[in-house]
Order: C-alpha cells, then sequence, then structure tokens
C-alpha cells in the first residue's frame, strides 16, 4: 500500500501547492476553490491508503519474492453473469429522459431503478 | 486478501464456469471483464465511424467558399455532435473502457475486475448515453449546435432552445458517470487485485497508464458532471450561475468546462501512451527503456494537468497568463521524455515493423509534430495571433486523433489475436497504415497553413480573398482518404473472421502477463501464473537465459562502449 | 551470457547523418533569413512582437524536430529486425535520461522568457492613448464607438468598417451585448474574446496602411461565419477627416 499512498499524496501535495501559489498570486477565488478541491482529491485517499498502510503487512503483491501459494484463500467474488446491471442502467436511462421528454418516462425508469436495486 | 465476502469465492486459477448464457443474452448480461470490454471497444468504434461520417459531411461543405451540402443549423449540430462523440464516445471509452478493462486485469493477474456488476452498469450507462446523444438529430429543434464546450451563455435556454441541448447534457451526465464508474474500479482493481510479486514498479506501463488516468478522471468528471446540472438547472429551474442578468459568469462556465476540458485531453491521451509503451518494447525486443521516469512522467502530467485549464482562455482576458503558461509549456518536459523513452527503448533494438509497431512510429511522428504546435499554442502572445482558428483544430486533431487513431489501431492490432484468437491480415492492416498515415498529415498540415491565414474555426462557409480555398480541399481529399482507410480496417475484419488464422497464445512474443494465458482467455482469465519477478514475467519465462532478473547490469565493457 | 548486436554497420551512417543535418540547418538559415512560416508578419507594433515570438518558437521547434526525427529516423533504419536475434536488454541509462529531460526543461523555461516579455508588451494598456474605441458585439454584427459620438454598426449584409490613424495607440474597450464572441483581426495577429458581463481592454498600434479583414472567431450561434468587419488604417489627418464625417452621419 506503501506506494498507492504515496502516489496519492504526491498529487495531494502538489496541487496543495498549486493552490496556495495561484490562490494568493491570482487573487481569483474560483479557480483556487477548484483547486483546493482538487487537493482534497488527493489528500483524502491518501489518508485512507496511509492508515491501512500503517496498520496491515505488506501484501503478498507489495512482495517482490511473493510465491503463487501466498495468496491462496478467498480473493473476492466474480459472479459471471447477471441482469441486473442492465436493467439498474436500462431505468437510469429512462429517468434522465425525463429531464426532457417529461415525467412519463421517469414512471417506467423509476419502476426499472427500484426493480433493479432492490 | 478478502475484498466480498460472498458465499461464492474464487481462487487464483479458479475453475471453468459451466452453463453460461450465449449470445445475446451473454451480451446483456455478463458481467466478464473481457466481454465488457470488448463491447466497450466495439461500440466506441460504431462510435468513431459515426463520428467520422459526419467529418466527411463537415468537409464535403468546405470543399468550397460557399459549400450547399448543408444548412448551416445543420452544420452547426453536425460539428458539435461530431465533437462530443469523438471525445467522450469514441476515444475515451475506446481505450479507458475498452482495453483497459480488457487488458488491465489480465496484465496484472486478476481473474476480473474489482466491481463486475459496476463495471456492467458503466458500459450500460455508456450504451444508452451514446444513444441520448444522437437522439437530438431526431428531434424537432435539431441537435445540440453550440459546439463541444458549450460555452454559455450560447447553450442557454433563449439562445439553445429545444430539446437537442437538453438530450446533449443529459448525454454527458450519462457518460460522465460510466467513466467515474470505470476509474473507481480501475484503479481499485489495480491497487488490490495484483498477483503475488506484482508490486506497483512491476506493473506494465499500459496499467499505469490506466491507473493514472483513472486518477485524474476522479478528479475532473465529477466537475464536468456539475456543470452540467448547472447549464441544465440554467435552463429550466430558473437558477443563474451563467447568466449575467441574474448576477452570474458567463466566464465562470469556461473555467468549470476547461477544469475538467484539460485533465480530459490527458485522459484520452495517457492511455494510448500507455499501449505505446507496451508495443515499442515488444515489437524492438527489449524492455521499455527508463520505466521509472516512464511512471513519473506520467504522473507529471496527470499532476501538471490539473493546473493548466485556463491555456483555452487565454484570449478571454480574465486570466492570469503568466501562471498558466508556465504550467502549460512545463507539460512539454513530461511529454518529451515519454517521447524519448520510446526512442531509447528503440535505440540497439531488434524492431520489427509488423502492423502494429508501424501504427506506432505514424503516432509518433503526428503526435511530436503536433505537440510542437501545442508549445506554440502554450505561449499567451502565439494563442492571441491563432485561438480559435484551424492552426488549433489542427493541434488538437494531430494529437488528440493522431493518438487515437495510430496509437488505438496499434493496439487494436496488438491486442486482437488476444482478443479473439485470431490474427488481422499484415498485407491489409499496411495498406491501411500507409492510407491513414499519408492521409491524416495531408488532412491536418493545410489546416495549419489555413488557421494562420485567419480562417476561424466553426464556419461552413469562408471568405476566397482569404486564399484557404485550395487548403480546404487537400484538407477535404486527405479526410476522404482517411474515411477509406477505415473501410480497409472493416474489411481486414471481416476476412479475419471468414478466414481465420489462429494466433496463438502469444505471436508477438509479449512481454506482460495477458501474453501468458490462452487466446481468448478462459473465464477469470488464468489457469496458472508465471511466477513474478519483474516487469516482465513472460518474457523471462520465454526467455530465461535474458530473463531480466539475470541482466540488470551491462557488462562495463559493453555499456562504454555504446 | 551472449548478446548480439543488431548490424554494425554505424560510423559512416553516423557521418551521413551528421552532414544532413549541417546541410538543413545551413540552407534553413541561408535561403530564408525572414521565413514568416505561413504566419503574417502583423501590421501593429503588438502583431509583430507576436510574430517575432511566433518565428522564435518556429526556430526552436526546427532543432527540437531534427534532433527528434533524427533520431526517430536513425533508429529505425539502422535498427531494424535484419535476424533473429536478441539484443542487449539494456533497461535505463541515468545519464542519458538527466539528460532529455533537463534539456527541454531548458528550452521551455527559455522559451517562458520570451513568452512572459512579449505578451506583457501585448497586454499593455496605454493610460494616455490617442484614441479610445469601444467596440460592442452582437448577435451578428459589431457596433464601433468613437468618443465623439461617431458610430458604425452592422446592417444587413454590409460588414461594418473600423477606422484607425496609423502610428497611433487606440485602446479599444471590448464588450458583448449577448453571447461570447471572438474579436479577430488575422494580419492583426490579435484575437480577444468580447464577453457579457465582463469589459476587456487592450491596446492596438497598427503600423500600416491599408484595409484588413477582421472577423467573429468564437462561435456565436448560426451566422457566426457571417460576423465580419473590416479595419481601414488611414493617416491621422485623413481619420480626424473621416471622424467629423462620420459624426455628422451619425447624428
Amino acid at each position: 500500500m506503501k506506494i498507492e499512498y504515496r502516489i496519492y499524496l504526491g498529487i495531494g501535495l502538489f496541487v496543495s501547492v498549486l493552490t496556495v501559489v495561484y490562490f494568493f498570486w491570482a487573487k481569483e477565488y474560483g479557480g483556487a476553490t477548484m483547486f483546493f478541491g482538487t487537493a482534497g482529491l488527493g489528500i483524502m485517499p491518501a489518508m485512507y491508503m496511509g492508515w491501512w498502510h500503517r496498520r496491515m503487512k505488506p501484501r503478498p503483491e507489495d512482495t517482490e519474492n511473493a510465491t503463487m501459494a501466498e495468496s491462496k484463500g478467498a480473493i473476492g467474488a466474480f459472479p459471471s453473469y447477471t441482469i441486473w446491471p442492465f436493467v439498474l442502467g436500462m431505468g437510469a436511462f429512462m429517468s434522465a429522459l425525463s429531464l426532457v421528454f417529461g415525467e412519463w418516462t421517469l414512471v417506467i425508469g423509476g419502476a426499472l431503478l427500484i426493480f433493479g436495486a432492490r | 486478501m478478502t475484498i466480498a465476502a460472498e458465499s461464492k469465492t474464487i481462487e487464483h486459477g479458479g475453475a471453468s464456469h459451466n452453463g453460461e448464457p450465449t449470445g445475446m443474452y451473454k451480451w446483456l448480461t455478463s458481467t466478464d471483464h473481457k466481454v465488457i470490454g470488448k463491447s466497450y471497444m466495439y461500440t466506441s468504434l460504431v462510435f468513431l465511424l459515426i463520428a467520422g461520417s459526419m467529418a466527411m459531411i463537415i468537409r464535403a461543405q468546405l470543399m468550397s467558399p460557399n459549400g450547399h451540402v448543408v444548412s448551416q443549423q445543420m452544420y452547426n449540430e453536425l460539428f458539435t455532435i461530431h465533437g462530443s462523440i469523438m471525445l467522450y464516445l469514441f476515444a475515451g471509452p475506446f481505450a479507458f473502457g475498452g482495453f483497459a478493462n480488457f487488458i488491465l486485469p489480465l496484465q496484472i493477474g486478476a481473474p476480473d475486475m474489482a466491481f463486475p456488476r459496476l463495471n456492467a452498469l458503466s458500459y450500460w450507462l455508456y450504451l444508452t448515453g451514446g444513444t441520448t446523444m444522437l437522439l437530438g438529430f431526431f428531434t424537432a429543434g435539431g441537435a445540440a449546435a453550440f459546439g463541444w464546450v458549450a460555452y454559455a451563455p450560447l447553450s442557454s435556454y433563449t439562445n439553445a432552445p429545444g430539446p437537442g441541448p437538453d438530450l446533449w447534457i443529459i448525454a454527458i451526465a450519462l457518460t460522465g458517470f460510466s467513466g467515474i464508474f470505470t476509474a473507481v474500479n480501475l484503479v481499485t482493481t489495480a491497487f488490490y487485485l495484483r498477483a503475488p510479486g506484482l508490486t506497483m514498479f512491476r506493473m506494465p506501463i499500459f496499467t499505469w497508464s490506466m491507473v493514472v488516468t483513472g486518477m485524474l478522471i476522479l478528479i475532473a468528471f465529477p466537475i464536468l458532471t456539475a456543470a452540467m446540472i448547472m447549464l441544465y438547472c440554467d435552463r429550466h429551474l430558473g437558477t443563474h450561475f451563467f447568466t449575467v442578468s441574474g448576477g452570474g459568469s458567463p466566464v465562470m462556465w469556461q473555467n468549470l468546462f476547461w477544469f475538467f476540458g484539460h485533465p480530459e485531453v490527458y485522459i484520452l491521451a495517457l492511455p494510448y501512451f500507455g499501449m505505446v509503451s507496451e508495443i515499442v518494447p515488444v515489437f524492438s525486443r527489449k524492455p521499455v527503456f527508463g520505466y521509472k521516469g516512464l511512471v513519473f512522467a506520467t504522473l507529471a502530467i496527470a499532476a501538471l494537468s490539473t493546473g493548466v485549464w485556463a491555456h483555452h482562455m487565454y484570449t478571454t482576458g480574465t486570466v492570469l497568463l503568466p501562471f498558466f503558461s508556465a504550467l502549460s509549456l512545463l507539460i512539454a518536459v513530461p511529454t518529451g521524455i515519454k517521447v524519448f523513452t520510446w526512442i531509447g527503448t528503440m535505440w540497439g533494438g531488434n524492431i520489427s515493423f509488423k502492423t502494429p509497431m508501424l501504427f506506432v512510429i505514424g503516432f509518433i511522428v503526428t503526435f511530436v509534430m503536433g505537440g510542437m504546435t501545442g508549445v506554440m499554442l502554450a505561449s499567451p502572445p502565439i494563442d492571441f495571433a491563432v485561438h480559435d482558428t484551424y492552426f488549433v483544430v489542427a493541434h488538437f486533431h494531430q494529437v488528440l486523433a493522431g493518438t487515437a487513431i495510430f496509437a488505438g489501431f496499434a493496439g487494436f492490432y496488438y491486442w486482437y489475436p488476444k482478443l479473439t484468437g485470431r490474427m488481422l491480415r499484415e498485407s491489409l492492416g499496411k495498406l491501411q497504415f500507409w492510407m491513414a498515415f499519408i492521409a491524416f498529415n495531408l488532412t491536418f498540415i493545410p489546416q495549419y497553413l489555413a488557421g494562420l491565414r485567419g480562417m476561424p474555426r466553426r464556419v461552413p462557409v469562408y471568405l476566397v480573398q482569404d486564399h484557404v480555398t485550395f487548403l480546404n480541399q487537400l484538407s477535404s481529399v486527405g479526410a476522404f482518404v482517411t474515411f477509406l482507410s477505415f473501410v480497409v480496417w472493416l474489411v481486414n475484419l471481416w476476412v479475419s473472421w471468414k478466414k481465420p488464422i489462429a494466433a496463438g497464445d502469444n505471436p508477438w512474443d509479449g512481454h506482460t502477463l495477458e501474453w501468458g494465458t490462452s487466446s481468448p482467455p478462459p473465464h477469470h482469465n488464468f489457469t496458472s501464473l508465471p511466477p513474478i519477478r519483474s516487469q516482465r514475467p513472460v518474457w523471462d519465462a520465454n526467455h530465461p537465459e535474458h530473463a531480466d532478473h539475470l541482466n540488470h547490469e551491462l557488462p562495463k565493457k559493453e555499456a562504454i562502449r555504446r | 551470457m551472449r548478446t548480439v548486436r543488431a548490424g554494425v554497420r554505424s560510423f559512416s551512417e553516423l557521418k551521413l547523418t551528421r552532414k544532413l543535418g549541417v546541410v538543413l540547418i545551413g540552407a534553413l538559415a541561408l535561403s530564408s533569413c525572414n521565413p514568416t512560416f505561413g504566419a503574417y508578419r502583423g501590421a501593429t507594433t503588438q502583431g509583430k512582437d507576436i510574430f517575432s515570438l511566433y518565428q522564435g518558437f518556429w526556430y526552436t521547434a526546427i532543432g527540437v524536430a531534427i534532433v527528434t526525427f533524427g533520431a526517430l529516423l536513425f533508429v529505425v533504419i539502422k535498427f531494424r529486425r535484419k535476424n533473429d536475434a536478441i539484443p542487449v536488454q539494456r533497461h535505463s541509462n541515468v545519464p542519458i535520461e538527466v539528460i532529455y529531460t533537463v534539456i527541454p526543461a531548458v528550452i521551455v523555461a527559455v522559451l517562458f522568457f520570451f513568452t512572459v516579455k512579449v505578451e506583457n508588451r501585448v497586454t499593455a494598456v496605454s493610460a494616455a492613448p490617442n484614441l479610445r474605441v469601444k467596440i460592442t458585439a452582437f448577435q451578428w454584427g459589431w457596433r464601433f464607438t468613437y468618443p465623439n459620438g461617431a458610430s458604425v454598426v452592422s446592417q444587413g449584409a454590409n460588414y461594418p468598417q473600423m477606422v484607425l490613424p496609423v502610428g497611433e495607440t487606440t485602446t479599444v474597450t471590448l464588450v458583448s451585448q449577448d453571447v461570447v464572441h471572438g474579436f479577430y483581426i488575422p494580419e492583426f495577429n490579435f484575437s480577444r474574446y468580447a464577453l457579457p458581463g465582463f469589459t476587456n481592454y487592450f491596446d492596438l498600434n497598427p503600423t500600416k496602411v491599408g484595409t484588413f479583414i477582421g472577423r467573429c472567431s468564437a462561435l456565436c450561434g448560426l451566422y457566426h461565419s457571417e460576423m465580419l468587419f473590416s479595419v481601414r488604417v488611414v493617416t491621422p489627418t485623413q481619420f480626424q477627416t473621416w471622424l467629423s464625417q462620420q459624426k455628422a452621419a451619425t447624428a
């Protein structure tokens, strides 16, 4: 996790520097706000990963000499097929279209969304 | 480590599944990253052909100064949707939805993406978003006609009434969400599902590029989606974010849009740089030169790209010119590192010019040309002279379209055997390359000159006394031939489908893990993984006497002689 | 460990590449002492400044192109596959990497220095200009208003003409009435957005008498391509005559 953490931290810190420079040089607050938010988008995940990095042993994928045997065990559940993403997608599509074509598509889309998210 | 504790668990090299759906139902229901990746790829290529056809109409209109191929309104709709499709629905999804989906889990030895269902959902949002954008042409007022950048207040309800612009906004919002979901998925997959021993600094450059692109998407796309919602609210709910009369600021739209828009061009370009960084080493039979430098260059491009958005706004007179020109010019450094790295990889290699490698060379040539005019445009005074002219059009087509077409087809020819288990024909591939390469440059080099003569972009007619008619005709002919090269590609696909040549697992003597499994890969990708002791596990396994972990240092004498 | 280098024919080839480079640079320097690279030379002092900066960027670009394309061409010809050998597996070479990081950085720094110099001159607004013109952009036309109340405006298919005195400083006040427009005169090498709700100021110092085409550069709706105007640069005395005539006509 160390490198992942440092990458995000690096981006966060770099943009923080840009934020400060921009804020005091340009005195334009729209851009400064966007910079500030972007710095946060770097630092927030960095904090999460740093937190984990300090609390766990290096994983097999962080170890140069790890063997395949070390990854034995459950690494995740991967469904091979399911219709629900399609149902959700169509629901989102129909709901979004209601912003243009009126509420009737929202009825279909909403129904699909509720059905799909159930 | 455990990601999700559910009833069914898969182990590395898990068994294949039986009783899966086939045909149409497979396409609708699959959560396999390979099926979704292919869906993304072919969908985006259909969008490429649609938007390419629009470009043909545009070029036909510009064959003469007062063309009458389409009406002015139709022309505005065409270039708006051409740009929107190419940027939102082709270039990004082709690489980031298609290739990354298919290749990234294979390259890191993962059985699937971290969130397979989310992956399927993001494909459906992408497809419906794309459909929504095209729906605009079937409404009474026509599609959106304010350019792909939708500058306020031209995109306000008074200036752009009707459902077409609303459909455009929704299309962008839907594809925006799709991009965010894919980015979350890819970054998580690369961070958490790598095979044992595959440390971050052993990830192939392609995977690195996708990770960095994902991080950039997570920064840029939320802003785009937010801006779209604000625009919709301005149009229909009486808010005044971008209207002067209500105390809003039209320039704020440009700030928001380009704060997304400039990272976006790197979101489009970085994945293709990643593909090139895979292809060059394989066809040169060498490891990539300066791996860490390349990784840091990628990260530097990403970091710098957050601070350059206002170079699209130099001529507004509202931005701090030195700040943005400094950062924009600085991006040339990591980009230059990449180009030199590719040349350095070829240097001293044993280069085979198969179709993918030819496309890579074509990419490097057009990209360097476009990059150098990009450095000119990063300088505000020069931008004052050519802003919003065909000079800019030629520049971004050379860097973006050149990248997406040349590097994209390089990647397609390179990974097609892995996708399908079949080879594409070399002869047709080379024909396609030479047609595309010559015609592409014939299209865009005259456009630089037309721009310098003062021809503005987004015009259906131009003045005879500007002396740009001949340049435009050259450009149009080039564009038509470029389009024909896609027909050659379609023929190639058809031939490879009808008369398949089996590819085998590793037709190019590839380096990275995707070449260590069958073509096409089995369900959950690997039956067994080679030990991972370097960036090139498959190379190490196939060429043990030249394996990377044996061979890090050159003998001193060799080093001096070179 | 056995390493095979792919084809060693180097020395004569290297010499040839160098010769070719020298010939190219020489030809460039001799044949065209002051090439335009497709651009206008600029009919204002600002435009001329921009043009010379543009030239400077081009010289740099040519240098970079010779190195990059030269290296690419050399590599593509020299190291193409002739046998099935596996070349030396070189992973990196730190000095070379440092060189190709530092040199571009230096080039960029130099370009930035000149950019800032020119940009400060081009964007400078005179405190005491000889003339102030207010330009209003609207869908789809222009209005040029002079201090004495004289004005020129687009009417139907008639493109309006802005008249400026040669050799004098004109400060332009640029606004838009509706959407974003771009005030663009190609031969002045200059454009600036006309924004609604924000006023832009800039100076023009015409150096050449003549008539130039001007147009809208930013997409502004259906008739964007027809939003043309012209600029006629005349001597100061002619300008004064025109101004008083125009005032009479406006009134």
